[in-house]
C-alpha cells in the first residue's frame, strides 16, 4: 500500500483557536502510543468526503516527546478543494479517522549553532513542534512569527508564555514588519533559517538570505502546495492499461488512485518526488506546479509529479 | 592553475575553482601556491575587489614543499593578512575568527588539500554546512591519511604503501576520505601475509 503505514485514530478533541483556525487532536483507537516524530514532520490525514477520497498533509505541532496523541492546526481555506472545510465541518470529537505515519520533509539539522524561524500565518504549526524539541534539549532558536492581525496570530501568546523572549510576533494591520536583511545580518555564523508561509514570503526569505550570502544548505523552507484546479483531461496509465479522466477540482494523482491504481506517494504537496513518475508519450502540455523536479527536468517533459501537475493536450500516457 | 585530478571514487573529495561571492566579510585560508589561487579570484572580482578586500581576513602559511607567496598576498592590501607558519599555529587565529563571524561571511579555501581539508573540517564544526566553502587545489598532492588501526595521522604522505608514522604497520592508500577528520584513509596492506608488502611508488607528489 503507498504511502506508508497508516494509523487507525479517534478524534479525541476539536478546538477552535480563532475564526480561521482550529485544531484537532487524534489518539489511536486501540489505546496504543503513537510514533514518536521529530519537529517539523508532518501527517497525511485521510477524509471521507461524501465519496470523494481527500488527503491532506498538515505539519504536526504536538510536542514530540508527547506519544499519547497528535495534534494539527487546519485552517479554513473558503475557496480550496474542500479539504479544509470537510476538516472544520464534518471532524468531530470521537469520529474515526486514518492518518499516515509522520514524515519528515522539514527537519531541523541539529548540527547548526542556532536555529532561525520565520513563519507566515498558519505556518507557525511545524515550528510550535520543533520549539517543544529544541526547548527539550537545550536548543538555541529564535522565532520572528509575522501574521495578519493579532486575532489571527494563532497560538503567538501560549508560544510567548513558553519560550519568552524567543518569539517575535509581526502584525501586519499593525503596521509591523519584519526587518529580515538587519536580521539576518546580525545572527552568529552556523546559523540555519527555516521559513515556513505562504509562497510570496519563502520566495522573499530565500532571496534575502541568499542576497545576504548565505549558503543554500544552511536554508530550509517548507510549502505544502494544495493541487491546483484546472480543466479536466483524460490520461492513458500504460502499465495498469487504464484510461482515467482527472476532473476539474480533482489532482492527478487522485484520478489514478480513484481507478484503483496503488500509485506512491507521500506528501501529496509537490514536495517530496515520491509520486514522480515517467511520462510516456505527450501531444500536449505538461502543467508542472511541483518543486521537486529541476528546471532542467520539467523542460525535458521525461517526468511528472501528479499530486499537483496537470495536463492539458491531445493525448498523455503516464508509466503507471 | 587549479589541480586537475583523475575521475576516482563518491568519496574522494573535488575541487572548483574560487569565485568571487557576495558576502558580509569574506575569509581566505590558504597555504604555498594557494596564494594564487586567492590572487586570480580577486582579479576574476574586478570592480567589486576592492570592497571584498575591505572586508577580508587572509590566514596563509607555507605549503608542505616550501612555497612561500605571503609577500605577493600582503600586497593585495586585504583588512587583515596573517601569515602563520603553520596550520597549528594558525588554529586558534582560525576558531576564534569562526566563534566571532555571522553568517553572510563567505570562506575560500586554496591549495593543499590537507590544508582545506583541516580549513572546512572546523568551518563544519562552526555549524555551517560541508558545501558552504569555496575550495581550490594548486601545489601539491601529498596526502593526508589516518591509519584505520592506530587512528594516528600521517601528514604529506607520498608513496603508497607507506610505513605510518605512528604504530609502523605498512598502509595502503586509499581514495576513501572523511570530512570530518580531514584525511584519506590508511589500511594495513600485509595483514594476511605479514612481510609481503609491495614495492612503495610515489603517487603523490
Amino acid at each position: 500500500m503507498s504511502g506508508g503505514a497508516k494509523i487507525a485514530v479517534r478524534v479525541a478533541a476539536v478546538t477552535p483557536v480563532n475564526e480561521l483556525v482550529s485544531r484537532f487532536r487524534f489518539v489511536r483507537r486501540d489505546g496504543g502510543a503513537m510514533p514518536a516524530f521529530s519537529g517539523g514532520a508532518h501527517t497525511v490525514v485521510e477524509m471521507d468526503d461524501a465519496g470523494t477520497r481527500r488527503m491532506n498533509p498538515y505539519s504536526l505541532m504536538s510536542d514530540p516527546a508527547d506519544t499519547s496523541g497528535y495534534e494539527i492546526s487546519v485552517r479554513r481555506d473558503d475557496a480550496g478543494r474542500g479539504g479544509s472545510l470537510f476538516m472544520h465541518r464534518q471532524v468531530k470529537p470521537g469520529i474515526e479517522m486514518v492518518i499516515s505515519n509522520p514524515v519528515n520533509l522539514f527537519a531541523l539539522d541539529l548540527r547548526a549553532k542556532k536555529h532561525l524561524m520565520i513563519a507566515g500565518g498558519i505556518g507557525i504549526t511545524p515550528f510550535i513542534a520543533q520549539m517543544a524539541q529544541l526547548s527539550a534539549m537545550g536548543g538555541r532558536f529564535e522565532l520572528h512569527y509575522a501574521c495578519r492581525s493579532a486575532a489571527l496570530a494563532s497560538y503567538a501568546c501560549d508560544l510567548s508564555a513558553r519560550h519568552g523572549g524567543r518569539v517575535h510576533l509581526y502584525v501586519d494591520d499593525q503596521g509591523q514588519a519584519m526587518d529580515l536583511p538587519g536580521l539576518l545580518a546580525g545572527q552568529p555564523l552556523g546559523t540555519h533559517l527555516y521559513i515556513c508561509g505562504p509562497k510570496p514570503m519563502i520566495d522573499w526569505a530565500r532571496g534575502t538570505a541568499a542576497h545576504a550570502g548565505w549558503p543554500k544548505a544552511a536554508v530550509h523552507h517548507e510549502e505544502f502546495l494544495a493541487p491546483p484546479v484546472g480543466a479536466a483531461f483524460k490520461v492513458q496509465l500504460a502499465a495498469s492499461g487504464k484510461t482515467v479522466t482527472v476532473g476539474t477540482h480533482q489532482s492527478l494523482l487522485e484520478a489514478i488512485e480513484a481507478a484503483g491504481v496503488d500509485a506512491p506517494y507521500l506528501c501529496r504537496g509537490g514536495a517530496c518526488g515520491q509520486c514522480e513518475t515517467g511520462v510516456v508519450s505527450c501531444d500536449g502540455q505538461l502543467l508542472h506546479n511541483d518543486h521537486w523536479l529541476s528546471d532542467a527536468e520539467k523542460a525535458a517533459g521525461g517526468k511528472i509529479i501528479p499530486c499537483v501537475s496537470r495536463f492539458a493536450g491531445a493525448r498523455l500516457v503516464l508509466d503507471r | 592553475m587549479k589541480t586537475a585530478f583523475e575521475p576516482s571514487i563518491r568519496s574522494r573529495p573535488v575541487y572548483g575553482e574560487l569565485e568571487p561571492r557576495k558576502g558580509s566579510a569574506h575569509l581566505v585560508l590558504a597555504d604555498g601556491e594557494g596564494a594564487g589561487a586567492v590572487i586570480d579570484l580577486l582579479a576574476r572580482a574586478g570592480s567589486a575587489a576592492a570592497c571584498a578586500l575591505a572586508h577580508m581576513h587572509i590566514i596563509y602559511m607555507p605549503g608542505p614543499d616550501g612555497v612561500d607567496h605571503f609577500a605577493e598576498l600582503q600586497a593585495l592590501g586585504a583588512a587583515q593578512c596573517h601569515r602563520a607558519p603553520s596550520f597549528a599555529a594558525a588554529l586558534p587565529r582560525l576558531r576564534r575568527v569562526l566563534q566571532d563571524a555571522h553568517m553572510g561571511m563567505q570562506i575560500y579555501l586554496a591549495g593543499t588539500e590537507g590544508l582545506m581539508g583541516q580549513g572546512q573540517s572546523e568551518v563544519m564544526a562552526a555549524g555551517l554546512p560541508h558545501d558552504a566553502v569555496q575550495m581550490e587545489h594548486r601545489g601539491p598532492t601529498l596526502r593526508r591519511v589516518q591509519c584505520v588501526h592506530c587512528k594516528g595521522i600521517t601528514e604529506n604522505v607520498a608513496t603508497d604503501p607507506f610505513e605510518c608514522t605512528h604504530c609502523g604497520l605498512n598502509l595502503f592508500v586509499r581514495d576513501h576520505y572523511s570530512r570530518r577528520i580531514a584525511a584519506f584513509q590508511g589500511v594495513n596492506i600485509d595483514a594476511e601475509e605479514p612481510g609481503n608488502v609491495p614495492p612503495p611508488v610515489v603517487r603523490f607528489r
